[in-house]
């Protein structure tokens, strides 16, 4: 059967980091494209394109999702929020999120490319478990991945913010 | 990048598998994606529809039904490591969902999706044959039951037709006091070997195992029960049991393995690991059953 030769455009409303955003997509979209391409919020990387890496990370409702591989029309209705929500007032200000805060005093990043990923994923298992162990952090992460800093940092910024100890 | 297609929804399994049935080879179910976009992606595989199960009415939450757990085809890995009556009555597939992929994988990934895509590499794939669980078809002409083991018929293949949709997956409760333990290997994102083991024992000061049911996966084509390797063990005091499964319990094993050579490793050296991780899961699925207590011997 031949393909359809006329487009199809779907209507999508959704919430952005808190504010109602209403476009259309055509259904083959996926999010991370709509983000950085059409949104120009380019906080979230296209990297392995595979759902292995992390660096596409966005929270839909709250939990982490691949935006390399979720299909935008996806979030119809639904809260999505990017590294550029969680800013806060500004990186060394008092709104900054507790999370940016700690991995700036634990040097929880080096070139910065799996940062937002890690911290949205991190923002997300807090939310759900406001303790986690060290084990837990680890496991939670491990589908984001970094290739400078061998963790300890990262794990550290993440307990920081938890425990309240940094 | 994604070449573009024409997307369906519809709110009815006779409306999804009809519209299967008239759009034929250029139409796929689509669930989550998770697998799905990523062969389309690689321009593996092209559909020019794709025909979303997540609009179809009936596929979707969790019940427990005299014993059975009734899990939609559109549940995602997420709502069944979340899910109280799975951590209390299905604590070993509990673990198992935990254990699938990564966080944002099972947020949007579905064990319909799992099973229907039959990566060799599959958990839940394995595990769900300790339960002798079952789904539910339906196709144009009707519904119809398939068991797990019979779901996958090859790497990438199963037993349904291209007009037909998984529908649910229904798993029993192990019979009273059967607990298990599955574990997985590999250094890849997919598990390079599955092991599950499900075991009742007998009472008294040296317990024997009464029942028992392995499956094993990932190392294979397909995930398999290997009932050989069950009546080996069956009837072992727990303490030869283990010797066993390091022993002649662990060739057989190794030797109904169907292990492949791929990029996880050779043959030669997945149906070594298949012996090593028998005789581990064995004995964590004893230590569980020895937990689980009271109801043994019952
Ligand atoms: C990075 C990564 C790591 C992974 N690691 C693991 C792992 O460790 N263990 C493991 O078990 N799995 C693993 N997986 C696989 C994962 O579990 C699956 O990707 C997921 O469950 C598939 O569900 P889906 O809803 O996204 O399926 P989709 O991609 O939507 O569909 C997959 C296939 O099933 C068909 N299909 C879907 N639903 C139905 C239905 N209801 N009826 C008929 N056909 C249907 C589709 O047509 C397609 O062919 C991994 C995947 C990725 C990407």
């Amino acid at each position: 059967m031949a393909a359809e030769a006329q487009t199809q455009r779907m209507a999508l409303s959704f919430n952005l980091n808190g504010k109602p955003t209403a476009l259309e997509v055509e259904p083959h979209v996926d999010l991370l494209r709509l983000l950085r391409e059409t949104l120009g919020l380019t906080g979230a990387k296209r990297s392995c394109d595979l759902q292995v890496c992390g660096a596409c990370t966005v929270l839909v409702d709250g939990r982490p999702v691949s935006s390399c591989t979720l299909l935008a029309f996806e979030v119809r209705g639904r809260d999505v929020v990017t590294i550029e929500g969680l800013r806060g007032e500004g990186l060394s200000g008092e709104g900054a999120h507790p999370l940016m805060r700690s991995f700036i005093d634990h040097a929880g990043f080096q070139c910065g490319y799996c940062t937002p990923g890690m911290i949205l994923a991190a923002a997300s298992l807090l939310d759900e478990e406001p303790s986690p162990t060290e084990a837990r952090v680890r496991e939670y992460l491990d589908g984001n991945i970094c290739r400078c800093t061998g963790y300890k940092k990262i794990v550290e910024s993440v307990l920081g913010a938890a425990g309240g100890e940094g | 990048m994604l070449r573009p297609f024409r997307l369906h929804e519809p709110t009815t399994v006779e409306e999804a598998t009809s519209l299967l049935a008239d759009l034929g080879d250029a139409a796929r179910p689509y669930a989550g994606g998770t697998e799905l976009l990523l062969v389309m992606k690689a321009g593996v595989l092209a559909y020019d529809h794709l025909v979303n199960v997540k609009t179809v009415a009936g596929l979707a939450g969790i019940e427990l039904d005299a014993g059975v757990l009734r899990i939609g085809a559109a549940v995602t890995h997420r709502e069944l490591e979340s899910s109280a009556v799975l951590r209390e009555r299905f604590a070993l597939l509990a673990s198992v969902e935990r254990r699938v992929a990564n966080v944002r994988v099972r947020n949007v990934g579905t064990l319909g999706g799992n099973l229907c895509f039959a990566e060799p590499h599959s958990d839940p794939g394995t595990a769900l044959l300790l339960y002798d669980a079952s789904v539910e078809v339906a196709g144009p002409s009707g519904r119809r039951t398939i068991a797990v083991e019979a779901l996958a018929s090859g790497p990438y293949e199963t037993a349904l037709a291209d007009d037909e949709l998984l529908t649910r997956i229904d798993v029993p409760e192990l019979p009273a006091g059967m607990a298990g333990a599955y574990l997985k290997f590999g250094y890849h994102q997919r598990p390079t070997l599955g092991v599950g083991v499900a075991v009742r024992l007998s009472g008294g000061a040296r317990p024997a195992i009464e029942d028992v049911r392995v499956a094993l996966g990932s190392v294979s084509p397909r995930p398999l029960r290997l009932r050989d390797v069950e009546d080996r063990l069956r009837g072992c005091s727990t303490a030869d049991a283990v010797a066993l499964a390091s022993g002649d319990a662990g060739d057989l094993a190794a030797a109904a393995s169907e292990a492949v050579d791929d990029l996880h490793g050779s043959a030669e050296y997945k149906r070594h690991v298949t012996k090593v991780y028998l005789g581990r899961a064995l004995e964590q699925a004893i230590e569980a059953a020895l937990a689980a207590g009271p109801e043994r011997g019952a």
